[in-house]
């Protein structure tokens, strides 16, 4: 029904004007043509010198209204090192142009007003005057020469790909963005600094970005929700796109680069203010204690009228800047900025996407085997376990956790060799020590059985240290069977806690 | 032969075409004229320039009213999100999401077809078909003295290919999947893979098929019109005679003779790509769960071929309404256009300069930065020949003696909307500043004045200032009137404040800016520019009225020349039939500029010089 108004209304609006058109060229008629012609000529003349009087105003109060969100004022400005120096192309641009807007509309619009048609006036026969085409040609071209070569000074600048020799994780930090819709995937190369390599054709549900898992660069690459940046380091991103074009944006940044499939690419920049000297900018008071900013002094959210400000509630962010379909305006990630010191305990809290999501599933080509860095871990663990009881009066056992047999047998499984060798190791070190190397089961099958068991368990210990030349009277072997359990036998959890291989220190 | 069909009182124009005129024994080959002999011979297949010309503009208005209607729809979206659009249901059905609060939204998908018809459309069908195809076959013959293109068949051959371009794009906007949404440049991959958005299915294959039509279209123009222009000039009608919107009607179909089969052969490639398995512009893409086999393609190569086309493709647009302004700049000021051979120069300048920029486009899709160095150079330096001819149309201006009407008013805010959306260009094609503008709304405010708003004004300026001579009638002038500052304050209304919108960082083709905090806070400005360009939408539906109002019931022509011009086609009768001149072909003495000169209000180009007198614009006498 309203809609049906609507259209009415607009209807009658239509022929209202056209019959007042008709009116005006009936009246027109009437009164002679070159009459009414000259009245047009005097009221729109009139209506042009007015139009720039309320226009070219409105443009600069304009741009003073919206001062805060242009390139360079306000708190509008760059949170990166080289942004500044596009904030400043940026301005000496407006000052040309801004110039060249004012002076060509009032010309066109005082022109029109003083040169609209009169009854006894003539135009003026002037055809060309080369001097002034040579004038106006030179002069643009001067001005253009000056922005082109400042321009690209400044492009040449921020373009430029990282030193061929600075070395990466040291001097700068490569960190890995893969738009995909409609997402961004992020990656952190993890303590070796490196980004492990990637294949398309590896991509699955497990495996987001596509990570060659034998590239051990790899492993210990980690997949953050955010992207968090110390402060102060230059940044490489490398940039992919896993099915169509994206745009990598980092409007306070002024960071802008496309993602292709098929084609990584980059763009390198140095943050250069955190997240909370940020707020701080957008929440400053001026002189009289009053808000620098006001809009930033809004409730963050309109439904908690007494919640933090938005300046409080402010974060970088990262958006899609390329059309890639209909999920195009939703590709939001946060961008956090740190200290050093937040950076780095950051990083610390931050776990492997391989050892924590891949690590001993099909898709684990180092399946059943052990890593160096795990060997390295159980060996701190091994030596840890062993000063602990050294040092303590009464608790002197040491349990052997990486050491497993087949089931049912005496047989070490092939990786129990790393935690033996830990034994052989301490052993070797420290001469005076002798031990009891003590085999536990749990309460299943038959007590006899569990003690022969546990007792060659016990046994093939002792001959691998022996083996490795270890003297058999720094040895005594024990099998316990069932008889000592550390834990309940009545889950399963517990029954594993019982079997055990473990060996005490007699004397050190 | 001739006195027959002149009116009884013989004005100058027609003794001196008597006297003067080139005798090609027209009406002795031209008995009955079996092309126009009936209705749908003389109205639909008519080989007639002049109504193709008509065929094009009307055919022009009309996608210029789809395609604007489809901008307002997504404006609602933008400025009004928590309002219900359920009412539009009748006319998009699936397409409006009802939520759980009854709440009716537009479908991203189908928001994003929008955005993406809307550019095609106008880019296309009403810029280039609309503007050029209307004014050149209006204008070219008419002006060079001709009695018709060089090819009317190839001609109407043209009208039709665009029309059946039209009407398979048309038929696209209905499709179950939706029509094409990957944006006017439909970059690959998104173009290319059904699974990366449900329009690049069938409504791509639609966009490409009706967009390969198009290009054929222009081309059959495009040969004609340089043919035309370069082979059918009258006796004395020298390049250095020629009005300057022939200059500007020959150098666009030379513009685009060159780039528009590029874009065809990128089109070609991407039916490739969809049709055959190969992998151009697709490489190590995983999508909808599967890897695909496609490797070693380049999107970045669809980039190069699209802008080579899509960079000189602006000027396609915007040197007509050039060429038309200069025209009506000058006419309606009573005075030459100032500095003729420097607009003709410049307008050389620009074409030449309009190949080799392409990659301004592409500062930041992935390309080796190194290239930019050219392409920011040779942008940069088209703000010279540009200046220059704002330079000379104020100057035109200067020390005139200024009829307002519509035309002569569009014509004056066409610079005002050149010069704001030019300077922004300044900005843009520099790579270093563009790292923060691109795709911003920055882009849409810039692209939006300079080749939408500024060539719509032109094309206004061009329609007020000819309609006398397509219909024997005048448009209403106060309704013009009224169109022409609801257009120039409602344009200036709905794309200055996007300037603020990009600046502050807001990216172009975003569905909705609540997800972002950056962009969210912009709701009133949104607001303002939605309610903007509805009123404007409403006010072009005005001059729709107006134009079609006046074809039957407008003011009528009752003299030749009602503008007091120059130029050629004032020295046909009111409506000139097929062939357009019923005697001799008039032959020329003069340049089109004679205002004001030697006391006389104005010289037409077939007045024969005075003893001693040299035609301006002419070189050799300065």
């Amino acid at each position: 029904m309203t809609s049906l108004l609507i259209i009415l209304c607009l209807a009658l609006i239509g022929i209202v004007v056209v019959q007042i058109g008709r009116l005006t060229e009936l009246a027109g008629s009437i009164r002679g043509e070159g009459e009414t012609q000259l009245e047009i000529n005097a009221t729109q003349g009139k209506m042009m010198l007015a139009f720039m009087v309320i226009f070219l105003p409105a443009c600069a109060i304009s741009a003073l209204y919206y001062q805060d969100s242009i390139l360079g004022y306000g708190p509008h400005t760059s949170a990166s090192d080289h942004g500044a120096l596009i904030d400043s192309s940026f301005n000496i641009t407006l000052f040309f142009t801004g110039i060249v807007f004012f002076l060509t509309h009032i010309a066109l619009f005082w022109f029109s007003y003083k040169y609209s048609g009169k009854t006894n006036a003539k135009a003026a026969f002037m055809p060309h005057d080369n001097k002034l085409e040579l004038i106006w040609t030179a002069i643009p071209a001067i001005v253009m020469f000056y922005l082109v070569s400042d321009g690209l000074v400044t492009w040449n600048k921020v373009m430029a790909d990282v030193p061929v020799d600075a070395v990466v994780g040291q001097d700068y930090t490569e960190i890995h963005a893969q738009g995909m819709q409609f997402a961004w995937n992020l990656r952190y190369p993890g303590p070796d600094g490196v980004l492990g390599a990637t294949n398309y054709k590896m991509i699955d549900g497990s495996n987001p970005i596509g990570q060659d898992w034998n590239d051990i660069e790899n492993l210990d690459d980690f997949h953050p929700s955010e992207i968090v940046l110390p402060v102060g380091k230059p940044v490489r991103v490398r940039i992919t796109a896993r099915d169509v074009l994206h745009n990598f944006y980092l409007p306070h940044f002024r960071v802008k680069m496309d993602a292709v499939p098929g084609m990584p690419t980059y763009f390198v920049f140095t943050p250069n203010t955190t997240t909370e000297e940020y707020r701080q900018r957008l929440g400053e008071l001026d002189r009289n204690g009053d808000p620098k900013y006001p809009e930033w002094h809004e409730p963050a959210d309109e439904t908690e009228p007494d919640g933090p400000r938005r300046w409080e509630a402010f974060e970088y962010e990262l958006a899609c800047a390329e059309l890639c379909g209909k999920g195009h305006f939703s590709m939001r990630r946060l961008v956090k900025i740190v200290s050093e010191e937040e950076y780095e305990e950051w990083l610390e809290n931050q776990s492997s996407y391989y050892l924590t999501t891949i690590r001993n599933t099909d898709k684990d080509p180092f399946a059943g085997q052990l890593l160096d860095t795990e060997i390295k871990a159980r060996k701190t663990e091994f030596t840890d376990n062993l000063q602990k009881a050294l040092s303590s009066e009464t608790d002197k056992i040491v349990k052997l956790k990486y050491i497993s047999y087949e089931t049912g047998s005496a047989k070490l499984t092939a990786l129990s060799k790393y935690e033996l060798d830990n034994v052989v190791a301490a052993l070797n070190k420290y001469a005076n020590l002798t031990i009891e190397v003590a085999g536990h089961t749990d309460n299943t099958g038959s007590e006899e059985a569990n003690l022969a068991l546990s007792q060659a368990r016990a046994q093939t210990v002792a001959d691998y240290l022996t083996g490795k030349g270890i003297g058999a009277e720094r040895l005594r072997v024990v099998g316990y069977g069932q008889l000592k359990p550390t834990d309940t036998n009545a889950t399963e959890i517990g029954r594993e806690n019982n079997r055990r291989t473990e060996f005490e220190i007699l004397t050190q | 032969m001739a006195a027959t069909t002149v009116s009884p009182v013989k004005d100058r124009e027609d003794i001196l075409i008597e006297e003067q005129g080139f005798d090609d024994h027209f009406h002795d080959h031209h008995h009955g004229d079996r092309f126009q002999s009936n209705f749908i011979m003389k109205y639909f297949f008519s080989m007639d320039h002049k109504i193709i010309a008509k065929q094009f503009l009307i055919t022009g208005m009309f996608w210029g009213i789809v395609g604007a209607a489809m901008s307002v729809i997504f404006r609602l979206q933008l400025g009004f999100p928590e309002e219900s659009l359920t009412w539009l249901k009748p006319l998009l059905g699936q397409w409006i999401v009802v939520d759980a609060d009854g709440i009716g939204k537009l479908a991203p998908e189908f928001y994003y077809a929008l955005v993406t018809m809307h550019g095609t459309i106008l880019v296309f069908f009403v810029l280039t078909a609309g503007l050029s195809g209307t004014f050149s076959n209006l204008l070219i013959p008419l002006q060079v003295g001709a009695r018709d293109m060089a090819s009317p068949f190839l001609n109407m051959l043209s009208y039709w290919f665009f029309f059946f371009s039209g009407v398979v794009m048309f038929a696209s906007l209905f499709l179950s999947t939706g029509p094409f949404a990957g944006g006017w440049t439909a970059y690959p991959p998104l173009s290319e893979l059904p699974q990366a958005s449900s329009g690049s299915g069938a409504g791509m294959t639609m966009w490409t098929v009706s967009l390969v039509l198009f290009v054929v279209s222009v081309l059959l123009g495009g040969i004609n019109y340089v043919t035309t222009v370069l082979n059918l000039r009258t006796k004395g009608m020298t390049m250095w005679r020629l009005p300057l919107t022939i200059w500007a009607f020959f150098v666009t179909a030379i513009i685009g003779i060159l780039s528009f089969p590029v874009l065809a052969s990128a089109f070609f490639l991407v039916m490739c790509d969809r049709g055959l398995g190969t992998s151009f512009f697709l490489s190590e893409i995983f999508i909808g769960g599967q890897a695909l086999d496609n490797v070693g393609g380049s999107p970045i190569l669809y980039q190069h071929l699209f802008w080579f086309l899509g960079h000189p493709e602006v000027y396609i647009i915007i040197l007509p309404a050039m060429g038309l302004v200069s025209e009506v700049l000058a006419v309606h000021s009573r005075k030459p256009i100032f500095g003729y051979k420097a607009m003709v120069y410049s307008i050389l300048a620009i074409a030449f300069l309009a190949f080799i920029v392409w990659a301004h486009h592409m500062f930041m899709s992935g390309v080796n930065p190194f290239i930019a160095n050219f392409f920011v150079l040779f942008t940069l330096i088209i703000a010279v020949p540009s200046a220059v001819k704002v330079f000379n149309w104020i100057t035109t201006v200067y020390r005139g003696n200024i009829r307002f009407n519509s035309a002569s008013m569009f014509a004056i805010g066409f610079v005002s909307m050149f010069i704001s959306g030019g300077l922004t260009g300044i900005f843009l094609g520099n790579s270093a500043i563009d790292i923060q503008l691109h795709d911003t709304y920055f882009v849409v405010a810039h692209f939006h004045i300079v080749m939408g708003v500024a060539a719509f004004f032109g094309m206004f300026a061009g329609i007020y200032n000819w309609f006398p001579k397509m219909y024997g009638r005048f448009m209403n002038e106060t309704i013009g009137k009224i169109h022409f500052w609801g257009t120039f304050i409602g344009a200036y209304a709905i794309f200055w404040p996007m300037h603020y919108l990009g600046l502050a960082g807001v990216p172009r083709r975003y569905y909705s800016f609540e997800l972002f905090d950056a962009f969210a806070h912009f709701d009133n400005m949104n607001k303002f520019i939605t309610v903007a360009a509805i009123v404007v939408f409403l006010v072009q539906l005005l001059f729709v009225v107006n134009f079609f109002y006046s074809i039957f019931k407008g003011k009528l022509v009752t003299t030749k020349n009602p503008w007091g011009a120059t130029t050629l086609e004032w020295t046909t009768p009111i409506n000139p039939g097929h062939g357009n001149w019923p005697g001799k072909i008039p032959s020329v003495h003069r340049w089109a500029y004679d205002y004001g000169k030697d006391e006389k209000e104005f010289v037409s180009q077939i007045e024969p010089l005075a003893a001693g007198e040299v035609s301006d614009g002419e070189g050799g006498h300065h």
